[in-house]
């Protein structure tokens, strides 16, 4: 069964998000990428699928700029087998994204989608659940497990009140949480061979997709500074402020 | 815990200063780019981050034990060793056809930064098998080659350098191991080493030894020294194992520091049974094994450095966030302490470290460069400027690193000196480095009595070649005059020095002209890490210079104090050591061994 894996090129968790002077966006100059750590979840799910055998092609898909490559490869050197770049330098929304991942389920056909859950950047947690609605495929979003089971697979879904598992029929969609995997780091040889495998690269216009926008970013805004705490003289003297300051009593 | 490394200095040092990306133009390289360099680094910080930190501290609190018949460790070396085999590090810098990934020494040289900022100790296992292992692969047989070379490289077996005795350490040309020629043409060989690391383990099925031994007959000194391949068990042509091989382990040595290493004595033929197979030609071992050990010292060079890095980091850390006392001017008992980093003392001491554990690893770096363009045949003078300051790398980070672990325990107070925080043992663990590998006053001899003249001083010629450069680019930028004006003046000192030492060697005045060698070396090494400093300050202003962010410009503004604190502080001291050194101070050489 093939399986296609969705991942993206965004900022690495470890970098601390500057915000450019004119609040216009965050800034990106000279900022380290990375892959996103819930697409690293996905990749390394398939990867596993296919050393169980029950996976027989896995293909990664991004959509970005050319320098997206570095996370396709990425993908590559973890254990999957081709890659697909749609090239495209336009800001990304989700609905675009879906739409884009849409012509490439049509053309790959994959009986599994794996994706994040959501992007550390935009942190929306919606692609996955919109490719469901435009490909009408089954979905199992916040998978904590993942079982396949001839024609279904049964998913763990991480909920409030704790775990909820549904078997979806084949071909579905799968989001990852935290919680599936650990993913494995990349062996050196395998970071070689990454370079040899296939990676092809498209375009929106090539998938008849257009890049429309429906939304304009506004503003974006550093999160305030943390004030320093202070040290009070007495429980009631905390109980007043707790009322008559901070107002959460 | 702090980072192991800072990952911004780390990318700096590769991609600016020392350009990594140009290697990729070689053909030999040409396979690689930034993302196979940037994956391999994040690989080597993952699994330095996951299986070498975790256990550092408690590899030295639980010390490998010997109950008279096997050595234990605790588990965790053995899974950080499996998860370093199975990366593919252990023999990332062979070809690919045997396995490897045609690795840069530039790049594995930062990937290893990162194990021995995490835990010196455990890498040391994987340090030595890869080192012993590019022995046979250099020198051996095709035989010994594809019976050991594989099983070393997947993480089988390890590797170990046995040249110490007990009672012959720097001094090598009077090793006293014996080697028998046995009618099979191996060896048998009988004798006893010491300080032998990874001798003896619970880690690997099977240790392969490499043993310097005199061939029954040899001549005395270097020359009748050789090589021997000594299996801890008899290891047949496919890899598998046969009976132990008789080379047992007499006892473990309880160290200050290193404690995850073991440290063994080892007798080799206590029932005349120890079989050994020569490497290469008989009389050439310590050619073969100077081959390991350059590699080696540069090893301990980035161990030493990276120590200091991570004892830095640390107590930068503690600084940061430890709220204690005033400023001088400040009079209000009632006011906000102050977070010590803000203690102008304080600052002293973090900057003194900082100069000297990223101006070390910038040495090792170079060194790398160095080998690479040398392996290349980029550059044929490269191998003689590697040669030249290859004591220097070794010795200064080795000298300063210790040092700058001493002002890290210092920077956190009573703190520092508990063990409840890393620095003490970053101090102990550091404080092998100036021994092993040659001593510290070994390596100064090594420059001041060989190195220098190497060449008819060619090796120098190329050295100041280099400094010239950066200062003519230094000289252009308004911030850095007045350091490249101080810094041409000690140079000047430093040249002088050396041909008054040089004329003494010249006319035969031997003793008194290398008597104060390990002065000269301390100065070398602040000319070699001052000029560093000069170059990576210059880099920087090219590098970030035009940028409006913030942590770019704090980046900036940090190698650029940092120039100088060494230029102004510490480089001035060799005008004392050149008056010592130039006028042949008698001080030491005249003291009676009977006055003390
Ligand atoms: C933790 C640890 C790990 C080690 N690992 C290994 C290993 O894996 N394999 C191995 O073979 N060895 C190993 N060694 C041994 C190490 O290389 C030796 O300890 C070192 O070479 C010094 O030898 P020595 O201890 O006999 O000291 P000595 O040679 O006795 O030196 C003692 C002092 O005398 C000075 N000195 C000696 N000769 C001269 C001279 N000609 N001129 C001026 N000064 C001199 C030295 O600088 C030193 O200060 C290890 C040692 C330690 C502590």
């Amino acid at each position: 069964m093939k399986v296609l894996v969705a991942v993206k090129r965004v900022i690495d968790y470890n970098v601390k998000v500057r915000v450019k002077p004119d609040n216009s966006d965050v800034d990106l100059t000279n900022v380290k990428m990375a892959m996103n750590p819930f697409c690293e979840i996905a990749v390394e799910e398939a990867v596993r699928l296919k050393e169980k055998g029950v996976a027989t092609e896995v293909v990664v898909v991004s959509i970005g700029p050319k320098v997206a490559q570095e996370q396709i490869r990425t993908a590559l050197a973890l254990g999957a087998d081709r890659g697909i770049l749609i090239e495209t330098e336009e800001k990304l929304e989700s609905l675009t994204v879906a739409k884009l991942l849409k012509a490439v389920v049509e053309k790959e056909q994959p009986q599994l989608v794996l994706m994040g859950k959501q992007t550390i950047d935009s942190d929306n947690n919606q692609t996955g659940q919109m490719l469901g609605a435009l490909t009408n495929m089954a979905q199992g979003t916040f998978a904590s497990e993942v079982a396949v089971d001839g024609d279904k697979v049964n998913v763990t879904r991480e909920i409030d009140g704790g775990l909820r598992t549904v078997a979806l029929k084949l071909p579905a969609i799968v989001t990852t949480d935290l919680r599936l995997n650990e993913p494995r780091y990349a062996s050196l040889p395998n970071i070689m061979k990454a370079k040899r495998k296939p990676l092809d690269v498209t375009t929106p216009a090539d998938l008849g997709v257009a890049m429309t926008s429906t939304l304009s970013l506004v503003k974006v805004t550093p999160p305030a500074e943390r004030q320093a705490g202070i040290k009070v003289g007495s429980v009631e003297e905390l109980v007043e402020k707790l009322k008559n300051e901070a107002k959460v009593l | 815990m702090s980072k192991l490394i800072n990952q911004k200095d780390l990318e700096f040092l590769l991609y600016q200063v020392f350009q990594a990306e140009q290697l990729t133009e070689l053909p030999h390289y040409s396979e690689h780019d930034r993302t196979t360099f940037d994956g391999i680094l994040n690989t080597s910080s993952r699994i330095a981050e996951d299986y070498f930190a975790p256990h550092n501290a408690k590899a030295d609190e639980h010390e490998p034990q010997f109950d008279g018949e096997k050595v234990s460790t605790i588990p965790e070396v053995k899974e950080a060793w499996q998860h370093f085999a199975d990366s593919g590090l252990l023999c990332a810098r062979h070809r690919y056809e045997d396995g490897g990934m045609q690795l840069p020494s530039l790049l594995h040289m930062a990937a290893n930064a990162y194990f021995m900022s995490a835990n010196p100790s455990t890498a040391g296992y994987p340090f030595l098998t890869s080192a012993a292992a590019n022995v046979i692969h250099a020198f051996g047989s095709d035989e010994q080659k594809a019976t050991f070379v594989p099983h070393m490289f997947s993480g089988r077996f390890a590797g170990t350098m046995a040249l110490t005795e007990p009672d012959v350490g720097s001094s090598l040309g009077d090793l006293t191991t014996r080697a028998l020629p046995a009618d099979d043409g191996s060896y048998r060989i009988k004798g006893q080493k010491m300080y032998i690391s990874g001798g003896d383990q619970d880690i690997t099925e099977n240790i392969v030894h490499l043993v310097l031994a005199r061939i029954q007959g040899a001549p005395q000194g270097v020359k009748g020294i050789s090589l021997f391949i000594v299996p801890k068990f008899h290891t047949r042509a496919d890899g598998s194992l046969g009976p132990r091989n008789d080379v047992q382990l007499a006892g473990l040595l309880h160290k200050m520091g290193y404690r995850g290493t073991t440290s063994t004595v080892l007798s080799f033929g206590e029932k005349d049974d120890c079989h050994g197979y020569l490497i290469g030609e008989a009389g050439k071992g310590l050619m073969y094994m100077f081959k390991m050990m350059n590699e080696a010292r540069i090893g301990v060079g980035l161990g030493a450095a990276m120590i200091g890095y991570r004892g830095y980091l640390e107590s930068l850390d503690y600084a940061r966030n430890r709220p204690q006392g005033r400023s001088p001017a400040e009079k209000d008992p009632l006011s906000k302490p102050l977070n010590i980093v803000e203690h102008t003392d304080v600052k002293r001491m973090l900057l003194a470290q900082k100069s000297y554990v990223e101006g070390s690893l910038a040495l090792c770096l170079l060194a790398a460069r160095l080998v690479d363009e040398q392996e290349a045949g980029e550059n044929a003078d490269s191998g003689i400027l590697l040669d030249l300051l290859t004591p220097v790398v070794k010795s200064f980070p080795s000298f300063y690193g210790p040092r700058a672990n001493d002002l890290a325990i210092q920077v956190l107070g009573g703190a520092g000196y508990t063990r409840e925080y890393p620095v003490e043992q970053c101090y102990r663990d550091n404080r092998l480095n100036p021994i092993h590998e040659g001593t510290h006053g070994i390596q100064s001899l090594d420059l001041l009595g060989r190195k220098l003249w190497q060449h008819n001083g060619k090796g120098q010629q190329l050295l100041m070649a280099r400094v010239q450069a950066t200062l003519k680019s230094a000289q252009g930028k308004e911030q850095l005059s007045e350091l490249t004006a101080s810094y041409q003046k000690h140079l000047n000192t430093l040249l002088q020095t050396t041909m008054a030492l040089g004329k003494a060697l010249q006319s035969g005045q031997v003793s008194a002209a290398l008597g104060n060698s390990a002065l000269y070396l301390d100065m070398m090494g602040k000319m070699v890490i001052g000029w560093l400093w000069l170059e990576m300050a210059d880099k920087a202003i090219d590098t970030f210079g035009a940028s409006a962010a913030e942590d770019d410009q704090q980046f900036l503004a940090g190698k650029l104090q940092a120039a100088r604190y060494f230029i102004r502080w510490e480089l001035p001291e060799i005008e004392h050591q050149a008056k010592l050194l130039a006028g042949f101070d008698d001080t030491c050489t005249t003291m009676n061994p009977d006055w003390f």
